[in-house]
C-alpha cells in the first residue's frame, strides 16, 4: 500500500478502540446505493521503478530542442540553488503560515520577496503573489474599478499590444462583474500603441488604461506619454512589464510624471524554468493609498513579545477566509514555492547580474533579428526599438515552416496568425541569454534550408 | 533552531555579486529615454550567503517534511519525492507551452492520461486541468453553471445557495461571478438543513456549492435528496473537492449528482504546498455542462494528442491561465496515482478515514469534546475547547500554539465558523498509529498544562525562533517591504 | 457584560444612535462590537455629502480578524466622517461611545426598526 504505513495488527488495534470491526462500517453514515468498491477506468498500481521508466521514455522522447519562443514564457539560465534550495523539504512540503511562529522561514522569504519587487517596480507595496501574469492582470482590472473612486464606469482601455491571451483571460475573470474592456489599435509601422489616438476618449469616464512594456510584439511602448494621459483625464495606470526588461528599463513607479498606480506581470522569469507552461507565478504591485485594495497575500513585518522582529501574514481582513463574500478576491493561494526560487534567483544575480542578463537578452535578439532578416522572404515588421522579442514577415505561411524547423530540433517562434491576421505571415520569435552566436548561426541555416535559400552575402 | 535570521538585504555589501551567474557584459541599444536611471535595490551578496541564509530560513519552518500536520481541510500528507524528480526530468522542464505538439506528445500523453483517471475518479463525464488553483476551480464551476442558464435565456437565475459552513473562497467565488449568495443553515447534526433549502430555492437559484463531506467533518447524509430537490428547481450542483480525500475510490461525485466538480490536487493528490502553493484546482462536470469547459484540453485523435482549444468547444468559458495550468503540478500528481493504481486510491479513503475515528476516539477517551460526537468522522473532525475557554480561560488558540512547543503542527483553528473555539484535525493516510497517540498525549499534557498554569499555556510558544507575534502592530504600522536607509 | 447607555438607541446589527442638539444624527458601534472584533486596525469612514439610505453599507470597521461592515440605521445626507480614526481606529475600542463615533449626518426621515437599550441588551444577551 504505497505510502501508508498500516500493519495489520495497527488495523485491528485501532478497529478495537474506535468500537467497529471492519474500515468499511467507518463508512456506514453513506448511503449504500453510493459506495462503490472499485475504481474501474484506473490503472492498476505501478512501483516507483514502473513509473520512473514510462515517464522517463516519454521525456526523453519530446527530447530538448532548441527554443526560440517568449510570447509570455522565457528560458533563462537558472543556478543551481535556486531549486537545490527550493525543494528542501522545509520548503518544500510547508503550508500556509497561518501559524506564523512555526513559519518564520516561509514569512521572511514572503517579505524580501515583496521588497524585491517594490524595489523592481518602484512602487510602495507588493502582494506575496498570483498565480501568473494573466490572472494578475484581470486581478488588477478588478482592483482598478475598487480603488477609484470617482469613476463610475468600470471601463478599462486596453491596447491590442497587450498579450492577447492575457487579454482573453481578463475578460473571462472579469466578465462576471460588469467591466467593459475596450481594446485599442496600434501603428503598423512600428508596433506600439499611438498616443494620440487616446484623444477619442477625452472627456469620457475611463477607469483605467492598461500599457505593456515591453509589448507582446517585444517593441517599446511610450509609457510616459500614455501615462501622463491617463494622469491628466483621471484613468488609473495598470503597467503589465516584464520583470527583466525592470533592471534596464524604466519602472512603472517613474512613469510619466507621477508614476502607475498598480505594476503587474509574470515573474517565470525569475528562476522558475518553462516547464511545459506552469506553474508560474504573476507578481503584483501598488501605491500604499491602494494596499487594501489589492489581492492576494502580504506578509508583514512586526515584532514577538519579547520585542524580537517577526513576519506574519497581515491585512487578512481582506481576503476570502474573513471577508468571505465581500473579499477583494476569491484567492486562497499564493505561489509560495516559485515566488521563493524567484527571490532566491534574485538574491543570486543582485542588480549587476540582472542586468547582464537583460543587456545580453537585448542583444541576442539583435543578433536574431540581423541573422533572420538576411534570408530572403524574411524581413523585420516594426521599426523602433526593442526588448527582447521582434515580429518577423515570411512570405509564407508560418505554420508550417515552424514544422519543418521542429523536424530539425528549433523551436522557431510564435506563430501570430491567429490572434494578429492583419499582419500577415508573422512570427514572433525571441532569443535571451542563454540563446549562443552558434545557437542563432543554426537557427539562420535551418531557416534557409527551410525557404530553400541562402542568406544574403 | 536558529534564533534570528537578518534580512537577505542585511547582508549585503556594495561590490558583492554570485558572480559565477553573471553572463558576460553585452551592449544594449536601448535609447536614453526608455531607460532606468537608479539601479533596483536588490541585494549584492555572495553565492554562499545566498545558500546558508535560505538554508537556515528552512530550518525555522514546520513541514511534513519534519513534523506531523494534522491541518484540517488542507490534506497535509507525504508529498512523494518520486512525483518531484519525475516532473523535474529535463524534457519537461525545458519545453516551452506554445512549442508545437509534435514535440510534446509524450507530456501531453501524461496530460491526457490523467484527465482520464480524474473521471474515473470522480465519476464526470469530462475534465479541464487548466486551473490554477482550488479557488479558480470553483470560479470554473460556477461560471460554468452561469453560462449554461445563460445559454438557455434563464438570465434571472443569479442565486447561488451556499451553507453556512462553507469555506470563505465558496462566497466569494460567487461574488466574483456576478451572483448573489443565499446563506443556509445547518442542523445541529451537521447536515444541511432541508427546509431551509426548499425556503431558499427559487427561480432565482443557478445553484448550490457544497462539500461533502462537508467542512464539519461529516458526510452529507440525504445528498441524493438535495440534489432531486435542486435539479427540480432547476438549478445544478456544485462541489468543492476540498474533501475528497476521505472518499477517494468509495464514492463518486459524479454519482452524488453533482454537475460540476473542482478537485484540489494539491490536497487530495499530494503535490507539494510550497509554503502557499502552487495547487491545482481541476474541474470535471456531468454531461450538461460539457460544452462550457475551460480550454485547453487534452484531445486524442488515434495515437496522436493535440489541444482542443475554442474551435473545438465554441461554448467554452474561455481560458483562466496564459498557457494549460500547472503543468508541473499536473505532473506531479500524474506520478502519484500511477504509483497508487486503482487499489493504492481505495486505500487513501479507508486510510484517511480510519485513522481520523481513530484519533477522535482517543481524544474522546481523553476528555476532549467532539463537536459531532454522534456522527462517524470523515476524513477529518472537529473538537471543541468551549469549554476549557470558559472554564480555564484558555482557547483554541492558545493551545495551538502550545502544541507548536512539542513538534506538532497545530490543526486548524477557528474554521468551521459555526463552532466556537474549534480544531479541525485531519491526520491523512500517511501517518502511523505511533504519531496518532504521541499527538493525544501531547494535548493531554496541553490539558493539564491548561489547569495548573493557564498563564504559560496562554503565553506559549516558548521554544520557536519568535514567541506571539503582535498581528495589531503589523496591520497598523503597516512594514511590508524592507527600504534601503534614505529612500 | 458590555456597557449599553440607556439614552441611545440601537440596531441588531450593532450601531448606536444619538440624536445631537442641531438635529444632526451621530452614528457608532457598540461597546458589544468593538469587543467582538478585537483591536481595530482601519476604519473607512464616508465621505461627506454622500446620500445614503436606512440600512446601506455606509462605512467598513477592520481588525485583525474581521472586517465588518457598518450601516446606517437612518437614511441622510452624511455631513461629515470621524477623520481621527484615520490614524486613531483604536479610539472605537477605548471609547465606542465618545471618540469613536463614525459618522454624522443630517436625517431624511428614513429609518430602520431601532431599540431603546433595553430591548438592545436583550438582543445581546439572546446571541449569547
Amino acid at each position: 500500500m504505497p505510502y501508508i504505513p498500516h500493519t495489520a495488527e495497527d488495523v485491528r488495534a485501532m478497529l478495537d478502540r474506535i468500537g467497529v470491526k471492519s474500515i468499511d462500517d467507518l463508512f456506514d453514515e453513506i448511503p449504500k446505493d453510493l459506495r462503490i468498491d472499485s475504481l474501474p477506468g484506473v490503472p492498476a498500481a505501478l512501483s516507483e521503478m514502473e513509473v520512473a521508466r514510462l515517464v522517463s521514455a516519454r521525456a526523453a522522447a519530446d527530447g530538448r530542442p532548441l527554443n526560440f519562443i517568449g510570447a509570455g514564457a522565457y528560458e533563462h539560465h537558472i543556478p543551481a540553488p535556486v531549486w537545490a534550495l527550493a525543494t528542501r523539504g522545509e520548503i518544500y512540503s510547508a503550508y500556509t503560515p497561518y501559524q506564523a511562529e512555526a513559519s518564520q522561514g516561509t514569512l521572511q522569504i514572503m517579505y524580501e520577496y515583496q521588497s524585491m519587487i517594490a524595489g523592481l517596480t518602484a512602487m510602495d507595496v507588493s502582494n506575496a503573489s498570483l498565480y501568473d501574469g494573466a490572472s494578475a492582470l484581470a486581478e488588477a482590472c478588478l482592483m482598478s474599478v475598487r480603488a477609484h473612486r470617482r469613476s463610475k464606469s468600470a471601463r478599462i482601455l486596453v491596447p491590442t499590444t497587450v498579450n492577447p491571451t492575457w487579454r482573453k483571460v481578463a475578460r473571462v475573470i472579469t466578465e462576471g462583474q460588469g467591466l467593459v474592456l475596450e481594446e485599442m489599435p496600434f501603428c503598423a509601422e512600428d508596433g506600439t500603441t499611438i498616443p494620440k489616438s487616446l484623444a477619442r476618449y477625452d472627456g469620457q469616464d475611463i477607469t483605467a488604461i492598461i500599457i505593456q512594456q515591453p509589448n507582446f510584439f517585444g517593441q517599446l511602448e511610450d509609457v510616459d506619454a500614455l501615462t501622463r494621459w491617463a494622469r491628466a483625464h483621471g484613468a488609473l495606470i495598470i503597467a503589465a512589464v516584464n520583470p527583466v526588461s525592470l533592471a534596464l528599463l524604466s519602472p512603472p513607479g517613474e512613469w510619466g510624471d507621477g508614476g502607475a498606480d498598480i505594476a503587474c506581470g509574470e515573474a517565470q522569469p525569475f528562476g522558475v524554468p518553462l516547464s511545459s507552461g506552469g506553474p508560474y507565478v504573476g507578481f503584483m504591485a501598488t501605491r500604499l493609498e491602494h494596499v487594501r485594495q489589492m489581492p492576494g497575500r502580504i506578509a508583514g513585518c512586526t515584532v514577538d513579545l519579547d520585542g524580537k522582529r517577526g513576519f506574519t501574514l497581515t491585512l487578512q481582513a481582506r481576503e476570502q477566509h474573513i471577508r468571505r463574500g465581500k473579499a477583494t478576491s476569491n484567492i486562497c493561494t499564493n505561489q509560495g514555492l516559485l515566488m521563493t526560487a524567484a527571490t532566491i534567483y534574485l538574491s543570486l544575480l543582485g542588480p549587476v547580474g540582472l542586468e547582464r542578463v537583460a543587456s545580453a537578452c537585448v542583444a541576442r535578439t539583435a543578433e536574431l533579428v540581423s541573422a533572420l532578416a538576411g534570408l530572403p522572404g524574411v524581413r523585420a515588421a516594426f521599426t523602433g526599438p526593442r526588448f527582447h522579442e521582434a515580429v518577423l514577415q515570411l512570405d509564407r505561411p508560418v505554420g508550417q515552416v515552424l514544422d519543418s524547423l521542429a523536424a530539425e530540433g528549433i523551436i522557431g517562434g510564435h506563430d501570430l496568425a491567429r490572434d494578429y491576421p492583419e499582419l500577415g505571415h508573422a512570427l514572433l520569435v525571441c532569443a535571451t541569454e542563454t540563446r549562443t552566436v552558434e545557437d542563432i548561426a543554426a537557427y539562420g541555416r535551418a531557416l534557409g534550408r527551410v525557404l530553400g535559400r541562402q542568406a544574403a552575402a | 533552531m536558529k534564533q534570528v535570521e537578518p534580512l537577505i538585504f542585511e547582508l549585503s555589501r556594495s561590490g558583492r555579486g554570485a558572480t559565477a551567474q553573471h553572463p558576460p557584459a553585452a551592449a544594449a541599444e536601448i535609447p536614453g529615454k526608455f531607460r532606468r536611471r537608479r539601479r533596483p535595490a536588490l541585494p549584492e551578496v555572495s553565492e554562499l550567503q545566498v545558500v546558508r541564509h535560505y538554508t537556515r530560513l528552512s530550518q525555522m519552518n514546520y513541514s511534513i517534511d519534519t513534523q506531523f500536520y494534522p491541518l484540517g481541510s488542507c490534506t497535509m500528507k507525504y508529498n512523494p519525492r518520486a512525483c518531484n524528480s519525475l516532473a523535474m526530468l529535463p524534457e519537461f522542464l525545458g519545453r516551452h507551452p506554445l512549442a508545437p505538439v509534435s514535440t510534446g506528445q509524450g507530456f501531453m500523453a501524461c496530460m491526457f492520461e490523467l484527465q482520464e483517471m480524474l473521471k474515473a475518479v470522480t465519476g464526470m463525464a469530462g475534465v479541464s486541468l487548466t486551473p490554477m488553483a482550488g479557488a479558480q476551480g470553483e470560479f470554473t464551476g460556477v461560471a460554468m453553471i452561469r453560462a449554461y442558464h445563460r445559454a438557455r435565456g434563464d438570465l434571472a437565475r443569479n442565486e447561488i445557495i451556499v451553507p453556512d459552513a462553507a469555506h470563505g473562497t465558496n462566497p466569494a467565488t460567487a461574488t466574483m461571478c456576478g451572483m448573489k449568495i443565499r446563506e443556509i443553515a445547518s442542523q445541529p447534526d451537521g447536515d444541511v438543513d432541508l427546509a431551509a433549502l426548499d425556503a431558499a430555492l427559487s427561480p432565482a437559484t443557478a445553484g448550490i456549492m457544497l462539500t461533502n463531506p462537508c467542512t464539519l467533518g461529516v458526510f452529507e447524509r440525504r445528498i441524493t435528496q438535495i440534489a432531486r430537490k435542486v435539479h427540480d428547481a432547476g438549478g445544478l450542483l456544485y462541489y468543492d473537492g476540498a474533501n475528497l480525500n476521505a472518499i477517494l475510490g468509495k464514492v463518486r461525485p459524479g454519482e452524488m449528482e453533482f454537475d460540476a466538480i473542482h478537485m484540489n490536487l494539491h490536497k487530495t493528490f499530494s503535490t507539494p504546498h510550497g509554503g502557499g502553493g502552487p495547487g491545482s484546482g481541476a474541474v470535471g462536470v456531468g454531461p450538461r455542462l460539457l460544452p462550457y469547459l475551460p480550454v485547453p484540453i487534452v484531445g486524442r485523435d488515434g495515437g496522436h494528442y493535440r489541444w482542443l482549444d475554442e474551435r473545438d468547444l465554441p461554448d467554452s468559458i474561455g481560458r483562466l491561465s496564459a498557457f494549460m495550468g500547472n503543468a508541473g503540478v499536473l505532473l506531479r500528481a500524474y506520478v502519484y496515482m500511477r504509483i497508487l493504481g486503482a487499489e493504492g486510491m481505495r486505500r487513501v479513503g479507508e486510510y484517511s478515514t480510519l485513522n481520523a475515528n481513530y484519533l477522535m476516539a482517543r481524544l474522546r477517551e481523553a476528555g476532549f469534546d467532539a463537536a459531532y460526537p454522534s456522527r462517524r468522522a470523515s476524513h477529518e473532525f472537529i473538537i471543541t475547547l468551549k469549554r476549557q475557554a470558559r472554564e480555564l480561560d484558555v482557547n483554541a488558540m492558545d493551545f495551538a500554539k502550545r502544541l507548536l512547543d512539542y513538534g506538532y503542527h497545530a490543526p486548524t483553528t477557528y474554521f468551521p465558523l459555526l463552532v466556537p473555539e474549534c480544531l479541525l484535525i485531519e491526520p491523512t493516510e500517511t501517518e502511523t498509529r505511533e504519531e496518532l497517540d504521541g499527538f493525544v498525549e501531547a494535548l493531554a499534557a496541553i490539558q493539564r498544562e491548561a489547569e495548573t498554569d493557564a498563564p504559560m499555556v496562554k503565553g506559549a510558544p516558548h521554544t520557536l525562533p519568535v514567541r506571539r507575534l503582535d498581528d495589531v502592530r503589523a496591520a497598523k504600522q503597516l512594514d511590508v517591504a524592507w527600504k534601503p536607509a534614505g529612500a | 457584560m458590555s456597557n449599553i447607555p440607556n439614552d441611545l438607541r440601537y440596531t441588531k446589527s450593532h450601531e448606536w444612535l444619538r440624536s445631537l442638539p442641531d438635529g444632526s444624527i451621530e452614528i457608532g458601534i457598540s461597546d458589544h462590537a468593538q469587543a467582538a472584533l478585537g483591536d481595530l486596525v482601519f476604519v473607512e469612514v464616508p465621505e461627506a455629502g454622500r446620500v445614503l439610505a436606512a440600512g446601506d453599507a455606509c462605512a467598513v470597521v477592520e481588525s485583525v480578524k474581521a472586517a465588518s461592515d457598518v450601516y446606517s440605521p437612518v437614511g441622510g445626507a452624511v455631513i461629515a466622517g470621524n477623520e481621527l480614526l484615520a490614524t486613531q481606529p483604536e479610539l472605537i475600542n477605548t471609547d465606542p461611545y465618545g471618540q469613536g463615533w463614525i459618522l454624522r449626518l443630517r436625517p431624511s426621515g428614513d429609518a430602520a426598526d431601532l431599540l431603546d437599550a433595553k430591548a438592545y441588551a436583550a438582543e445581546v444577551a439572546a446571541a449569547g
